[in-house]
């Protein structure tokens, strides 16, 4: 699967729409949507308070948000920029390669919520691509 | 998996209110049209439905429009069968099956279209409760259309 230019040109003018509220965006995408509705994710953090309004949760949030944005800026090179995040992932995380599914979707609805005239099918198409490669680069050195 | 899906009050209550405001024409088409767009691969059961060349061409063409009008009013019968969808389903799951031949991957992607639409038309009011039981209950449809497999 292979981002095409106008892939690139969806997301890259997706995301500065987005502006300011990446971070508010990936905190809901994570905390309120995919804890929600996919109970099993929160075995991942169960070190967090995970209480509506955690504010361990909205930093995390904020976190992958930050990430995202730096992915967006490289996408010419995912895999050099999320280098360092592939280990964490593989070594360390090891996150259920099945869940970077679920957070991307709810990723989608959080911004089709809050963007729905940007989200058109084109652009919808564009950004699950870019989540899909997103999460083949972290999952990439798993084994 | 043979558990019952159990929706709470509050999750029924959700989902019937929402549905009572849901364009199904509109809805349907716009979730199947999403499906071909974001999975192109899902275009193989759809030899016959003409041009899908380009988003665009997909979202236009009325064949994908009246099909997806189809699927979802289908659909609705799940929000008013809620606590029997196994049954009510089993005829569907059959032919998708034996006649249709659909991996029932597929019943969980259009699902996830059709919470995207849902979350395009109705925005703030699509809060993450109200995908929560969504979630529930396109799951448990998927789970019953592919029961009979």
């Amino acid at each position: 699967m292979v981002l095409s230019p106008a892939d690139k040109t969806n997301v890259k003018s997706t995301w500065g729409k987005i502006g300011g509220h990446a971070g508010e965006y990936g905190g809901e995408a994570l905390e309120s949507r995919t804890f929600a509705s996919f109970p099993t994710t929160k075995t991942y953090f169960p070190h967090f308070d995970l209480s509506h309004g955690s504010a361990q949760v909205k930093a995390h949030g904020k976190k992958v948000a930050d990430a995202l944005t730096n992915a967006v800026a490289h996408m010419d090179d995912l895999p050099g920029a999320l280098s360092a995040l592939s280990d964490l992932h593989a070594y360390k995380l090891r996150v259920d390669p099945v869940n970077f599914k679920l957070l991307s979707h709810c990723l989608l609805v959080t911004l089709a919520c809050h963007h729905p005239a940007e989200f058109t099918p084109a652009v919808h198409a564009s950004l699950d691509k870019f989540f899909s490669a997103v999460s083949t680069v972290l999952t990439s050195k798993y084994r | 998996p043979d558990i019952m899906v159990h929706f709470s009050a509050e999750e029924k209550a959700a989902i019937t209110g929402l549905w009572g405001k849901v364009h199904v024409e509109e809805a349907g088409g716009e979730a199947l049209g999403r499906l071909l767009v974001v999975y192109p691969w899902t275009q193989r059961f759809f030899d016959n439905f003409g041009n899908l060349s380009s988003a665009s061409a997909i979202m236009g063409n009325p064949k994908v429009k009246a099909h997806g009008k189809k699927v979802l009013t289908s659909f609705g019968n799940a929000v008013k069968h809620m606590d029997d969808l196994k049954d009510t389903f089993a005829e569907l799951s059959e032919l998708h099956c034996d006649k249709l031949h659909v991996d029932p991957e597929n019943f969980k992607l259009l699902g996830n279209m059709i919470l995207i639409v849902l979350a395009t038309h109705f925005s703030k009011e699509f809060t993450p409760q109200m995908q929560a039981a969504w979630q529930k209950l396109t799951t448990a449809v998927a789970n019953a259309l592919a029961h009979k497999y």
